[in-house]
């Protein structure tokens, strides 16, 4: 009996969609992509009374039904595909009541495509302070749809939304206007050659060629029709939106009464402060400040835990099991893998914490306006900005967030050089590099290894700011420069959708990342426990032939250290030991570096690995990474981590495109190898570079 | 001469009366940015640009290059 009913949320940027959708399905969702691009699919289950079930996808927010970007599409093609499996039964548009006009304009869209389609005005507790009040009743009856007041801060209109959802089919089907007035004549000779299909459709099919291109031609084939001029299309489109608000101007005036003399002008006041000149970049400054030092601070507590923790779970192991291949797998390879995983979700979490609530108040656009003039110096715009700081998340996110910078030279720009954005990713190679060579102490209160820390991220951004530059000159790509972005009110984050986006943004990162990590770490384990050749299967005897004096913990220690020397793993790392001996590494941090292209963060993963295959002897509490990484001296006794070799380690991550997935993310957002090859290239011989001649000056 | 929004001073306000050129995006109109609306200079980034606008009740930013397209009717002091 219980059919499951498809709904599709669908509605303007910053209405409060998301709310709604974490309202409807609570933790009861899940991330995707949608096949072949990379917008973020979201979809989730909600129950209804009697049993029933209905599929939520959540669309992205988009303005109208005239697409301009790869998101805004996603929806078109959804609702003109009545076929896709995904068609909603039934429409529900999010909009937000300080915005209602605006909002109803893709009402209208949604309307004419003759879906049921239902009107969610959200954030209503705001309607009191904002001297707002509508006519309910009226407005259902002239936009010939439900209503339902929802406010999700207070949690009101829910059950009244799920209800109207449950008797979807009583809704009318009525469209709002008759697009045809537009251009008579050319609609008729439209009808007259598709005689079967909906002429609102048509219309739309004909106008998203204008836009984007990208939309399937479906069962319409348009190649017979005799169309006009993109021009004479983008006027008529003109028409059509100044027919659209006229309705919605005629309706509001009898639904809705706005008494500006009750309006509190919490707006005016922020923005006089967080906009201004002077106070807006110090303000912005001190916030960035305020978030590195929270993740460098606080995250460090729980990152030191987790390290020692699986250190000691895999001595544990050791120790329990008996020994063998097994035993030494999973101490070895997989709980070190995991470790290397896990120690991730402190700052990754923390992170996705400062950017959501920075999103959600409505703070994020006042830093695109204020700093569109400054990015577009260097080829950027103001877009960029959020971008770039997501990058010190992850590039990942970061380069597809680029999305909604509309001039595709500030956006490939954008793309190029976020990879130098130092990511989370990069900060445990650096917490731990800067623990071993960058002495304690302290230079007017700050220590001198935060304030390394946060020279590394300054030239990070500077490193891409002037590659920006660079490319900015470089690239002959001519487009029409447009930009608008709105600037919405503010708003008190919502404890929930910060929760759920922190969880949702680091399960994903778990489980994405996290499976590469892991199955690189188990290789590295099977090519450190396995050799070609007489020297390793004959370690053992070769050792003790030697050294016939040594004890016996002595003695393991040389075998073990012997054998990884001519496993396959060593005989990579003596390969390309020449080249990287410049910069001061050893042969063991060459297969740090090599595996570290797959993704940054198993250089600790590796040497861990490596270093727990290479000592025997196992002393609990001795056995975090960062005491082993200490220890580690060359054949004549020198430390391997030194000042000189430290600082070239850290400039080379600083600067080398070393992730798999962002190179995969940026063919797919730039539709070419080009890209990705020209970041791979350039990004890691200025690392080479730069590392090399640091290290010769500091040796 | 015509006035445009690039015009404005922080504060200033004015009626749309053209937005004929073709370098407007549609985006911009479906936002409200249509003739006969009101737009209110908001506040201005350094250099003006890009422009805060209120535009009918629509709160948002555009470059002052785009501003300078869009044809207004400057509204006398209150």
């Amino acid at each position: 009996m219980s059919k499951q009913i498809n709904v599709a949320l669908i509605g303007n940027p910053n209405t409060g969609k998301t709310s709604v959708f974490n309202a409807l399905t609570g933790l009861n969702q899940k991330v995707g992509n949608y096949p072949g691009i990379t917008v973020e699919k979201k979809e989730g289950l909600c129950k209804l009374p009697r049993g029933v079930k209905a599929h939520i996808i959540d669309l992205p927010g988009t303005y109208s039904l005239n697409a301009s970007s790869v998101d805004e599409n996603v929806v078109i093609e959804l609702l003109l595909n009545k076929n896709d499996k995904d068609f909603p039964d039934v429409a529900v548009l999010i909009s937000d009541v300080e915005n209602l006009k605006r909002n109803l304009l893709l009402f209208t869209q949604i309307k004419d495509l003759k879906i049921p389609t239902i009107l969610v005005i959200n954030m209503a507790d705001r309607m009191n302070r904002k001297g707002i009040s509508l006519n309910i009743p009226l407005l259902e009856q002239r936009l010939n749809t439900s209503i339902a007041l929802v406010s999700t801060r207070k949690n009101e209109g829910i059950q009244h939304l799920k209800d109207l959802i449950m008797d979807y089919k009583e809704l009318s089907l009525k469209p709002c206007l008759d697009t045809s007035t537009i251009d008579a004549e050319y609609f008729k000779n439209l009808k007259n050659a598709f005689p079967n299909q909906d002429l609102f459709k048509l219309w739309l099919v004909i106008t998203q060629d204008v836009n984007f291109g990208n939309v399937e031609r479906q069962e319409i084939d348009l190649s017979q029709f005799k169309t006009k001029s993109h021009s004479e299309l983008k006027r008529l489109q003109q028409k059509e939106t100044i027919k659209r608000y006229q309705f919605i101007n005629d309706v509001l005036k009898e639904g809705q009464t706005i008494d500006a003399s009750k309006a509190t002008g919490f707006r005016a006041k922020f923005d006089r402060i967080l906009t201004h000149k002077v106070w807006g970049y110090v303000i912005f400054f001190i916030i960035l400040l305020t978030i590195f030092q929270a993740i460098y601070d606080w995250a460090s507590v729980p990152m030191d835990f987790i390290d020692s923790s699986f250190a000691s779970l895999s001595d544990w192991i050791k120790n329990t099991f008996p020994p063998g291949i097994f035993t030494n797998l999973l101490a070895e390879g997989i709980v070190a893998g995991i470790g290397g995983i896990v120690i991730f979700i402190p700052q990754i979490a923390f992170l996705f914490l400062f950017i959501s609530v920075l999103e959600e108040s409505g703070y994020m656009s006042r830093v695109v306006f204020l700093m569109d003039r400054i990015m577009r110096r260097f080829g950027l715009s103001g877009k960029s900005v959020v971008p770039l700081i997501s990058g010190t998340a992850c590039a990942i996110p970061a380069i597809m967030a680029t999305r909604n910078i509309e001039n595709w030279k500030e956006r490939l720009i954008t793309i190029l050089v976020t990879p130098f954005i130092t990511c989370s990713a990069r900060l445990p190679v650096y917490l731990i590099i800067i623990a071993l060579v960058i002495p304690k102490g302290r230079f007017f209160g700050l220590s001198y290894q935060a304030l390394t820390l946060m020279l590394l991220y300054l030239i990070g951004f500077g490193m891409a700011v002037f590659s920006a530059y660079i490319l900015n000159r470089i690239l002959k790509t001519k487009s029409k420069s447009f930009f608008v972005i709105e600037m919405p009110s503010y708003k008190i984050p919502l404890l929930k959708n910060v929760v759920i986006t922190v969880v949702e943004k680091t399960r994903t990162f778990i489980f994405e990342a996290g499976r590469i990590i892991l199955a690189i770490s188990v290789i590295l384990w099977v090519l450190a426990s396995y050799g070609p050749g007489e020297s390793f299967t004959n370690a053992e005897t070769i050792v003790r032939g030697e050294n016939p004096t040594l004890n016996t913990i002595e003695l393991e220690d040389k075998i073990a250290a012997y054998k990884l020397e001519h496993s396959f793993i060593g005989v990579i790392g003596k390969t390309i030991e020449p080249a990287i001996k410049p910069l001061g590494y050893d042969w063991k941090i060459g297969i740090a570096l090599v595996t570290s292209f797959a993704a940054r963060e198993i250089f600790i993963g590796t040497l861990a690995t490596i270093y727990s295959v290479g000592s025997a002897d196992a002393k609990s509490g001795e056995n975090t990474i960062k005491n082993k990484m200490a220890a580690e001296v060359y054949p004549d006794g020198s430390k391997v981590f030194t000042f000189a070799s430290g600082i070239s380690l850290l400039l080379f991550y600083a600067f080398a495109m070393q992730c798999m997935s962002t190179l995969a993310i940026v063919k797919r957002e730039t539709n070419t190898w080009k890209w990705p090859l020209v970041q791979l290239f350039g990004m890691s011989s200025i690392a080479y570079i730069v590392a090399l001649i640091s290290f010769q000056l500091l040796k | 001469m015509s006035f445009t929004i690039a015009d404005l001073k922080k504060g200033e306000r004015g009626i749309i009366t053209d937005i004929s050129s073709n370098d407007i995006p549609l985006k911009l109109l479906e936002m409200g940015c249509l003739p006969g609306n009101t737009v209110e200079l908001i506040q201005v980034a350094p250099f003006s640009d890009p422009m805060y606008l209120d535009i009918n009740g629509s709160h948002l930013a555009i470059r002052k290059e785009t501003a300078a397209l869009i044809v207004i009717e400057k509204e006398l002091n209150e």
